[in-house]
């Protein structure tokens, strides 16, 4: 564990450049017609410029396990939000109400 | 290691010693941030739903947003990480001018990044873009970018709206927190209250700030870049 690692103004440059790059990229992208994977497509860059923020400015990369565990874990909760709300509300059906069991 | 200031212990009585005291710290930060993701997961999880359900309203919403004012905001607020992270970088290497600066700088970049949100909204504010009885979209202008008009109803609009005031109103009072925290650091900066050895203050808000670009970086292409091919 080192809490303690210090990042030189120019590794903090790098990675200050690269998100800008991908900022241009992500509206580049946005004007070519992926269909339905627009979306993911800029997810999947919006997930790389969180993850350099993640590893680099908040210094992740230099973190203890128990840092790790606490974002996984909110990762996984987050996604678990995601995919139980929409595995529900598109599964939807209108049901009739069965019939009366006779007699 | 010296843990005193003007003589005052900065070690807390129930830890061991300052790497501890950070250690935990650090740990609690990263939990708060853990509740903030599903505070904002909510938010999203309600735009992923009415975006799938209303696809076609919210392209005709999305395209009612600058393109310009989004990218401008994006970088700034990038670059409001970078000099945060430099007056983390300042603190630990003890360069206390460095430190202040960048702090400084970091404040500028967040309250420009206000002033172009508030021209943004009243910009929306003056189109009546604004969930409500004065609500008004043009349908019939908004046909030419969809791909299927007939499905574009004018309810479904108001409900991107929302959204978008939700979503980018809670992530402005995130950065107006952020104001505030971060002008206490440059006041404690200023005063040589952090060093190389003492500087978790200034790590721990600079955790924070960095998590407001990440909300902003994952706000920016759903909102303004939707379906713009």
């Amino acid at each position: 564990m080192s809490l303690d690692h210090i990042l030189t103004p120019r590794a903090y440059l790098t990675v200050f450049f690269m998100l800008l790059v991908l900022t241009a990229v992500t509206v580049y992208v946005a004007f070519i017609d992926f269909g339905a994977w627009s979306t993911p497509v800029a997810m999947a860059i919006a997930i790389i410029k969180a993850t350099l923020v993640l590893l680099y400015f908040m210094h992740l990369r230099y973190s203890d396990g128990l840092t790790w565990l606490v974002i996984v874990s909110s990762f996984i909760m987050l996604v678990a939000l995601v995919l139980i709300t929409l595995g529900d509300v598109f599964t939807r059906t209108m049901t009739t109400a069965p019939p009366a069991l006779g007699m | 290691m010296s843990d005193t200031l003007n003589g005052q212990s900065r070690l807390a009585h129930h830890f061991v010693d300052l790497q501890q005291q950070k250690s935990a710290a650090t740990l609690g930060m990263w939990l708060f941030l853990a509740t903030e993701v599903l505070f904002f997961g909510g938010l999203f999880v309600a735009y992923t739903l009415y975006k799938l359900k209303y696809y076609e309203a919210f392209v005709a919403g999305s395209h009612e947003l600058s393109i310009t004012l989004g990218c401008v905001n994006t970088a700034i607020l990038i670059t409001s990480s970078l000099t945060m992270a430099l007056g983390v970088y300042g603190a630990q290497t003890g360069r206390k001018a460095f430190a202040c600066n960048s702090l400084l700088a970091t404040l500028a970049l967040a309250g420009a990044f206000l002033v172009v949100k508030y021209f943004e909204w009243s910009a929306k504010f003056e189109h009546h873009l604004v969930p409500g009885p004065d609500f008004q979209f043009d349908v019939t202008h908004a046909a030419a970018v969809v791909a299927n008009p007939e499905l574009l109803r004018i309810e479904h609009v108001k409900m991107f709206f929302i959204l978008y005031y939700i979503m980018t109103g809670l992530h402005g009072i995130h950065v107006v927190a952020g104001i505030g925290v971060i002008a206490w650091l440059y006041t404690q900066a200023r005063k040589g209250v952090y060093s190389a050895e003492y500087y978790t203050p200034v790590e721990l808000v600079g955790l924070y700030w960095h998590f407001v670009d990440i909300v902003w970086i994952f706000l920016f292409p759903l909102l303004y870049l939707l379906g713009r091919h």
